[in-house]
């Protein structure tokens, strides 16, 4: 053991040494320069069905940029599962992108760590000013009160997507618009096989914001005013409650949901095993999957009673994509300048358009291609009942707690074990206390 | 792949009986000749070794310590050389196990250690069995070794994914058997969420871990004389005490290096339960590697992260430490 | 069928649990393969329903659309350089310094050793953002860009094969007689060339078993690649995630693509496998 004890002590001696030397530099934390003004880097997220196509819907516009501005960028399109991670390390090490897309329910939680450029009313002008900005994507863009953290680049709202056939075929009249209809709903499609909606149940950003839309509905925060983490109130318990009860008590989503998390449930609805779906801007995807734009229809997520508004009638998350420039950036004008023609009114109709999102830039919303029936909901939803996730710094940890005893508590529905009001209380509790405390 | 070139391979082996005869390494008198080159030259030799483990291992883990007791949430990983000192309050949470987060930890903590137990002890078993069973030769014996040995060389994502594949509760394979076709199961079982995922984790564990046991033992057993066995053989006793008197003691040294390297890769595994199970592993399997990364990674807190991983290795320095001087003390009293 | 029986030959009971043991092992260990296998030859629709046995029809499709899916094949090229540089440098290194503990008497050899060893307690994730910072540290300190490259995933990888080869190498070289050497040192090469001359060569079949455990360390490795690499330097470890798009998981390629990168290490690893064992039992095993 002597040797051990030995070699132990010999070994942090000469790594402490190393160690010291080696991050005496630390990371830089200086704002931006301009040193480099004719390249940029920029990390795209996952848009398109796959990382290929988004480097095809990407790649022309950044060969236009260059010949606009004569700046190269760099592009990386980064899968969702590394993204985080990815910024992460970035914002350890100041090494990273000058440019990047970020969740836009991550603003908030990015802006504490100081590692984004912040979006002040003068750099705003560079790009044309906040008010070509719709506002309900702009209240996704960071805490309020502080400058935002990002700027809006897509927007998506989630809406209930149906089979017409199946629903025809079960003697449904329209789409449900109240949670009892659907439910109602669900019940005459669930037979020989096929069932009445689908869910990512092992997913915990799509559990998220479903069950912040439920608790919305139920006039429940999980979070306080002073930003106190909050997730066990009784609202937000009824809410997750009812959401976990679509499987658990309704028995209208098919147990084996509760183990999907790569969109396998778009795929059940493209296939015609489900007949609904509560997706965010769902239309290229089903496209993709060969699902014509005449086999379903698009309506407003459902509500408690009435039809969908602001306050208590919120049926979506403000979902989104943000475009955020690195503070350590070598490029600030060049990124200030990529971020102003991602944002004009035609690079936003094109992007939007191949990505079936909704332009968040009030100009290009107008243009006819997000007329659709399709886009008329989503446009609606986000324009009327759509709120933002909580802008605090904690976001991202509630996401995952949140998300995760969401996650278990389908996994308890699906193995037949009974999810009370009890067992909710108790999940979303433990998630509570794995928040940092303040 | 004949028994015959197996044995010329292991030529050396058989060279290394009498190795004790030779002059040893420890201690022994060695010619002065040449004695500065003699002196440098071996810390010359080692440098390379010496300086890629201070780059790679040592010096991040130093590193690793020390942020251990800083407070590196969210508002500070930006400039970690300036975030504030923590003192050991990362320690103090997560070794409080009542509050959640310890609890988790100690909750984690166990899950690994039953699941490295019950891993390494099947691994053992089955890899010693096999490698017995295969002691002697017969027809399509070559064959069946390198079949055994295809879990152990396929690339962990590759392994791992097909058992996902497998374990799905829809379309898996394993549902399929159990529930469809055998009727074991009245319904089709979860197999990647809930208390399931740990056999589901075990089974992926030892499927791809027993090779090694298998492959390491099936090389002690070639250094096991068979006059020991004929010996045996005469005095009339029967396979099952030969396996007893003469394989299982002749293969101690092996075993104990074996059931430690096993222990310590098994404990340490990540790759595993990640690909099975994502960033967020079901309760019932969440191993400490996975339940470390989600502390650091996925709620932004490297602080409270560091601090377990120290934690953890503490643990692991104490059992090896402890391991070593029991097994070591016990070859010691051995005949 | 029955083999002829030696007065010393093995009782029957003895024969028929050996049977059942094996026969049940073997289907427990190729059922994932056979799944790979012939998951990796049916149509979409055959995997993303019911499982079955046998596909509907059977079609090499999977095979062709690995490649335009994810950027395979530049995957492909990442991982072989890294593993094949790695584990190039990771046995050089390795008989260097197991040669210089067999051979040599000098202070701080044991712990030299047992350092080196206790570095595989490490939990990988304590150390991974730290080393992420250092090499970020030394790009910014000498501009030799360590992250995101190869270059720093080939000293991550070569490193975490070290302590084992070490330590096979130096079970090796022990058993190689000293005899040996020191006469080639009397006729006249330095130690190096003793080295060289008789210790490798004597050595080849443990040199060969560190070689091919240095590799395979290196081509499944995937913590570390997936925070370390980007988009051009990314390895098949973490470019395979790429197959669950955002339409469908792609099971069919995922075997497919599986099947395709494990063959490399797998083959190898089935040609060199006597080498293994030979090396084990003199090295590791002695």
């Amino acid at each position: 053991m002597r040797s051990i004890r030995a070699a132990a002590t010999g070994a942090v001696m000469l790594s402490l040494a190393l160690a010291a030397s080696a991050c005496g530099g630390g990371s830089s934390t200086g704002g931006g320069s301009n040193d480099s003004p004719k390249e940029l880097t920029y990390w795209a997220s996952n848009q398109g069905a796959s990382i290929e196509i988004d480097k095809k819907v990407l790649q022309p516009e950044l060969d236009k940029f260059e010949k606009q501005t004569g700046i190269k960028v760099k592009l990386e399109v980064v899968p969702w599962s590394d993204l985080l991670n990815r910024i992460l390390t970035a914002t350890t090490s100041g090494q990273g992108p000058d440019v990047l897309n970020i969740g836009n329910t991550w603003s908030a939680s990015l802006q504490a760590t100081g590692a984004l450029l912040p979006w002040d009313a003068k750099t705003f002008d560079a790009i044309g000013g906040k008010d070509r900005f719709v506002d309900s994507a702009l209240g996704s863009t960071g805490a309020e009160g502080q400058d935002p953290a990002a700027v809006p680049l897509y927007s998506m709202a989630y809406a209930l997507y149906y089979n017409k056939q199946m629903f025809a075929d079960a003697g449904i009249d329209g789409p449900p618009a109240t949670w009892d209809e659907l439910v109602a709903a669900g019940k005459k499609l669930t037979k020989d096989g096929k069932w009445g909606i689908g869910m990512e149940g092992s997913n915990p950003s799509e559990n998220v914001h479903h069950a912040f839309v439920f608790a919305e509905q139920h006039g429940a925060d999980f979070f306080t005013a002073d930003g106190r983490a909050d997730f066990a109130n009784e609202g937000a318990v009824t809410a997750v409650k009812q959401y976990v009860d679509l499987m658990a008590k309704d028995k209208i989503i098919a147990p084996g949901n509760a183990e999907y998390a790569q969109n396998q449930s778009v795929s059940d609805f493209a296939k015609g095993r489900t007949g609904m779906l509560l997706w965010q801007s769902a239309s290229a995807n089903l496209t993709s999957q060969g699902m014509s734009e005449d086999a379903y229809g698009i309506a407003p997520v459902p509500v408690r009673s009435g039809s969908p508004g602001p306050g208590k009638q919120v049926n979506s998350m403000v979902a989104g994509i943000n475009l955020a420039v690195f503070k350590n950036t070598d490029n600030l004008d060049g990124a200030t300048e990529f971020v102003k023609f991602m944002t004009s009114d035609t690079e936003q109709k094109i992007l939007n358009t191949a990505y079936g999102s909704i332009p968040p830039v009030k100009a290009a919303q107008q243009d006819t291609a997000f007329n659709s029936p399709a886009n008329a909901v989503l446009k609606d939803t986000l324009a009327t009942s759509a709120a933002a996730l909580p802008q605090v710094p904690e976001e991202s940890q509630f996401e995952t707690a949140v998300g995760t005893a969401v996650k278990n508590l389908f996994a308890d529905a699906a193995a037949g074990r009974e999810v009370t009001t009890a067992s909710v209380k108790a999940a979303l509790t433990k998630a509570q206390q794995q928040m940092p405390t303040k | 792949m004949s028994p015959d070139t197996t044995m010329t391979a292991t030529a050396p082996a058989a060279q290394a009986a009498p190795r004790k005869n030779t002059p040893g390494a420890a201690g022994g008198p060695r010619p002065r000749t040449g004695r500065i080159r003699r002196i440098g030259l071996p810390y010359l030799l080692l440098l390379p070794a010496l300086l890629l483990e201070l780059l790679v291992h040592l010096v991040p883990m130093v590193i690793g310590i020390v942020m251990s007791f800083k407070e590196l949430t969210q508002f500070h990983i930006r400039d970690w050389g300036t975030a504030p000192w923590a003192g050991l309050d990362n320690y103090a949470v997560s070794v409080d196990f009542d509050a959640p987060v310890g609890r988790a930890l100690l909750h984690s903590f166990g899950v690994t250690l039953a699941f490295t137990l019950l891993s390494v002890g099947l691994c053992w078993l089955i890899g010693t069995a096999a490698a017995v069973f295969m002691q002697d030769t017969f027809r399509g014996r070559g064959l069946l070794r390198a079949l055994f040995l295809v879990p152990y060389a396929l690339p962990v994502y590759a392994a791992v994914i097909t058992w996902v594949f497998m374990f799905q509760h829809d379309n898996g394979l394993v549902n399929h058997v159990l529930h469809d076709q055998l009727g074991i199961t009245d319904k089709p079982s979860f197999w990647l969420i809930g208390d399931n995922s740990f056999i589901a984790l075990l089974t992926v564990s030892v499927w791809k871990g027993w090779p090694f046991a298998f492959l390491i033992v099936m090389a002690g057993l070639q250094n096991i004389p068979r006059e020991l066995y004929e010996a045996a053989a005469l005095d009339g006793a029967g396979m099952l005490q030969q396996v007893r008197r003469i394989t299982l003691p002749s293969l101690r040294p092996v075993n104990q290096v074996l059931v430690l390297v096993l222990f310590l890769w098994t404990f340490n595994d990540f790759n595993t339960p990640y690909v099975l199970f994502g960033r967020t592993a079901p309760e019932a399997a969440d191993l400490i590697s996975v339940h470390i990364y989600q502390a650091s990674f996925v709620t932004w807190n490297f602080g409270t992260g560091s601090a377990m991983s120290v934690l953890l290795l503490l643990f692991l320095l104490v059992v090896t430490g402890v391991y070593l001087a029991l097994t070591s003390r016990g070859r010691r009293t051995a005949p | 069928m029955s083999p002829p029986r030696s007065p010393m030959a093995p009782p029957r009971s003895f024969l028929w649990s050996r049977r059942i043991f094996l026969t049940l092992l073997t289907g427990f260990v190729l059922l994932p393969v056979y799944v790979m296998v012939s998951s990796s030859l049916k149509p979409l629709a055959d995997v993303t329903g019911a499982f079955r046995w046998l596909p509907t029809e059977v079609t090499f499709r999977p095979y062709v659309d690995i490649w335009s899916t994810v950027p395979l094949g530049r995957y492909f090229v990442n991982s072989l350089i890294v593993a094949g540089a790695a584990t190039v440098c990771s046995v050089v290194i390795a008989v260097f310094s197991a040669y210089a503990v067999s051979r040599y008497e000098f202070r701080g050899k044991r712990v030299f050793t047992v350092t080196v060893l206790s570095t595989q307690m490490f939990p990988g994730i304590l150390f991974l953002l730290p080393l992420f910072l250092i090499y970020v540290n030394i790009g910014n300190a000498t501009g030799i860009a360590l992250f995101g490259s190869r270059g720093g995933l080939i000293l991550t990888y070569l490193t975490f094969s070290l302590p084992f080869s070490i330590w096979m190498l130096i079970g090796y070289f022990e058993s190689i007689p000293r005899d040996l050497d020191e006469a080639a040192t009397v006729d006249g090469c330095g130690p190096l060339g003793a080295l060289f001359r008789v210790v490798v060569p004597a050595a080849v079949p443990g040199i060969v078993a560190v070689a091919v455990y240095a590799f395979m360390t290196a081509w499944g490795e995937v913590l570390f690649a997936s925070v370390m690499t980007n988009d051009t330097t990314r390895t098949l470890a973490v470019g395979l995630q790429g197959y669950s798009t955002l339409n469908d998981v792609y099971w069919n390629q995922i075997m497919a693509a599986s099947l395709v990168v494990s063959v490399p290490v797998v083959a190898g690893f089935l040609l060199l496998q006597r080498y293994l064992v030979a090396g084990l039992t003199a090295g590791a095993v002695k």
